[in-house]
């Protein structure tokens, strides 16, 4: 029995190339807040059309393939047998990349549910349906045929990735088809807020979170090569964190027509998120405590020690952020944009790309990339450029909340809007340096793995053989 | 308000899941007590060649921090409100605090206020305090159309210069800011045809000195005169009572070239003016209408 690689390879070299086009769409768009005159007056180029294919095209393409690759690569390594199906595992990639290439040319035609991450319209979503439950029938059919008794930690993360995504896309995803492109949701009012930011503050928490801890609790160890820190630990942030995360989306529309007692809840189930969230950050940093001595020499290993050290302070960063009086002051300002961005780039992006380092030589029987050097570069570019992104969206968002909510005397606003987009613009030249640094450093990844990959023929590789059934359980 | 059932639904799924956290945390203390003779060693199996776990106990430092926020959130819900229906002890509410802090902006900014009262509108256009205010007040609410300098843009009219359409008598400002204003230009060219409306065209250039072929805008004065003058006049001069703007002048509200002016009359136009109202306190609308007089007087 061999393992099924030719599709986890499928999903890895899109992971770079959509990695590049929804980065680049990024530095597109940042660049625009900069310099409107760069939509060129072109309707397709505009800010509102391009701001939801960068979210997509990063989340989902850049993501979605990361993670949708990986778990199909993690699930057969630690169950030790191959995907149940390879038509099956060919549908989801190729109906994956249907979906993205729908998004890339409705988005910017103007094509919209409004539903923040949310936006693709009804024949999509149904598309984005069926691939999702060929995707679940492929991971969790392969985790029924597992040799040893014991599913591995990152399969749960994996699972609650996929099973919870599929509940959180049907549910906010309803509505009535009006004709191919329109549709209008079934729920109204505060009812429709509230559903797409269950859904909203979900896709952070299971799509950006679980998942890729699930990467993380697989390629972390393997790389350090040392043992999992605390299978106790992973076992009570695991259920905390998926029990908490479904309360936390309240804390999205705090000060709204959303009822008191709800706001209350998602504030207080959003500051107990902290610690279920720490749990992932210290059992990852603390497998890596072994190994501190290797991250002289394995950039692989820095990117990934970063990565979960953004995720520990995005996970400290939000609970804060939930706080109402805290959320008063940072709500509607870039500082949003910042706190995204430090889970987006520092955690999900720095680990995805840790992780595919750690696996692309493996596709090919070796354990290291075609150049080590190139890795670094692509490290520090990353890490630079995150630190001026967040850094800039943090000055720039506490200095808007402060001139929003500055009157006088007469009760009049000190600052009007323009003057805080003003004083906003230098920040936006350094998110846009930071913006462009990082996506830099993916045409580094881009070459590397091109190097690594391209001129050696894949031989299948066997599946290995488990230690035994392992029924101490 | 949530019915009966839902109160109770909603109370006990909160406190149940929060409980659900602080089981967790005993149990898996119970896990640890069966382990203490494994000491802290792997869980004893291995996936994918070398993969294992060690069993460490929960750092201590992060119970506490998990003890800490479950029973901050128990005490938080108890006194801002969140079991449902149940108001929390300290009475708080969103709309308490936003009339709370509104109260005692009121309060404060009256003794400003009052002053402005007292003064006649006249004095009020040329009080430098009223106009500070007012120009703050012209920057939060009418800038974003008028332009923060209040000359305008294409479409909004410009506010510093002595062209009104409207008029610009005191009590005349007040009601444009008050109830707003819908400037409605039809179109009235349905029964010409291209060169008419061409000709049409370069005549109401015309009006204004624009350097235009002659023998077109004599040709288009006829048009003119049947469907322009009951609002714009005669000689173009405008209606202040209907708002219909003053044509012999260089001041255009949409614009003089001719492509634009063939929009106008052949698409017509819809200017709005929103209602103030319902939006700012009379005292700052007549603060508002002192501080625009200002800019041309």
């Amino acid at each position: 029995m061999t393992y099924n690689d030719k599709v986890v390879r499928q999903f890895v070299i899109m992971t770079v190339i959509w990695g590049i086009v929804g980065m680049l769409v990024g530095v597109i768009i940042a660049a625009q807040l900069w310099l409107p005159v760069l939509n060129l007056d072109i309707p397709w180029l505009t800010y509102g059309r391009l701001r939801p294919l960068h979210t997509n095209a990063v989340i989902f393409a850049f993501g979605g393939s990361g993670l949708i690759g990986t778990s199909l690569y993690v699930v057969q390594r630690t169950c030790h047998v191959r995907l149940i199906s390879d038509k099956l595992a060919a549908f989801v990639f190729w109906g994956w990349q249907a979906v993205i290439l729908s998004a890339v040319v409705t988005l910017p035609l103007g094509w919209t549910q409004g539903k923040e991450y949310a936006e693709l319209e009804w024949p999509i979503d149904i598309l984005i349906t069926l691939v999702w439950v060929a995707y679940a029938v492929l991971f969790f059919g392969t985790i029924g045929k597992r040799r040893v008794s014991h599913i591995y930690v990152a399969n749960w993360f994996y699972g609650a990735f996929i099973l919870t995504i599929a509940v959180l896309h049907i549910v906010n995803n309803l509505s009535l088809p009006v004709t191919l492109g329109k549709s209008y949701p079934i729920y109204s009012g505060a009812v429709d807020a509230m559903v797409q930011w269950w859904y909203g503050h979900n896709a952070v928490g299971f799509f950006l979170t679980a998942g890729f801890l699930g990467m993380m609790y697989y390629f972390v160890p393997k790389q350090a090569e040392g043992p999992v820190y605390s299978y106790r630990l992973s076992i009570v942030h695991f259920w905390a964190l998926i029990a908490i995360y479904m309360w936390a989306g309240p804390h999205h529309l705090h000060y709204t027509a959303l009822p008191n007692w709800l706001q209350s809840i998602g504030m207080v189930f959003s500051l107990i998120l902290l610690a279920p969230s720490w749990g992932g950050m210290i059992n990852g940093i603390m497998t890596l405590s072994g190994a501190w001595h290797k991250l002289r020499t394995d950039p692989v290993l820095k990117f990934m020690i970063v990565a979960l050290s953004f995720y520990g302070m995005s996970t400290f960063e939000g609970p804060m952020m939930s706080i109402k009086t805290v959320n008063a002051l940072s709500h509607y300002t870039d500082w949003t944009i910042g706190h995204v961005h430090s889970g987006a780039l520092g955690w999900v992006a720095m680990m995805t790309i840790g992780s595919l380092y750690c696996l692309i030589p493996r596709l090919i029987g070796e354990k290291k990339m075609y150049s080590i050097k190139a890795i670094d570069i692509h490290f520090w570019t990353s890490t630079i450029g995150v630190v001026l992104y967040i850094t800039s969206m943090w000055v720039a968002g506490v200095m808007q909340g402060l001139m929003w909510r500055a009157f006088n005397a007469d009760g009049t606003l000190t600052y009007s809007f323009i003057e805080s987009l003003v004083a906003t613009k230098p920040y936006y030249i350094i998110r846009l340096l930071g913006g462009l640094l990082f996506l830099s450093g993916m045409f580094f990844m881009a070459w590397n793995t091109w190097k690594t990959l391209g001129s050696k023929e894949m031989k299948p590789i066997p599946a290995s053989e488990p230690a035994d059934w392992g029924d101490h359980a | 308000m949530l019915s009966n059932f839902w109160h109770w639904y909603v109370i006990i799924i909160t406190v149940v899941t929060i409980l659900a956290c602080f089981w967790l945390l005993q149990w898996t203390k119970g896990i640890s007590n069966r382990d203490e003779g494994e000491g802290t060693g792997t869980t004893g199996h291995v996936w994918d060649e070398d993969l294992v776990e060690l069993n460490n106990p929960l750092p201590r430092w992060w119970l506490q921090l998990f003890y800490i926020t479950i029973a901050f959130s128990f005490i938080y819900l108890a006194l801002f409100g969140g079991f449902g229906n149940y108001p929390g002890v300290l009475g708080w509410s969103q709309e308490n605090q936003y009339n709370e802090e509104m109260q005692a902006a009121n309060e404060a900014q009256e003794a400003i206020f009052s002053r402005y009262r007292q003064l006649d509108n006249e004095t009020l256009i040329t009080d430098p305090e009223a106009n500070a205010t007012g120009q703050r007040l012209f920057a939060n609410n009418c800038a974003m159309c008028h332009g923060s300098d209040a000359r305008g843009a294409r479409g909004f009219p410009s506010l510093a210069d002595d062209d009104w359409l409207y008029g610009n008598n005191f009590d005349t400002v007040m009601q444009s800011i008050t109830n707003g204003r819908a400037g409605m230009m039809p179109v009235m060219v349905g029964g010409l045809d291209e060169v008419a409306i061409n000709n049409l065209v370069a005549y109401v250039q015309s009006l204004s000195g624009m350097d235009v072929d002659t023998a077109m805008a004599t040709q288009g004065k006829a048009s003119f005169d049947m469907l322009c003058i009951a609002c714009h006049g005669v000689d173009g001069s405008g209606n202040q009572a209907l708002g219909a703007p003053r044509l012999n002048d260089e001041i255009w509200l949409y614009g003089g070239e001719a492509e634009t002016i063939r929009k106008t009359v052949t698409e017509g136009r819809n200017g709005n003016m929103p209602a103030h109202k319902d939006l700012l306190s009379e005292d700052r609308r007549r603060l508002l209408a002192a501080y625009v007089l200002s800019l041309s007087s």
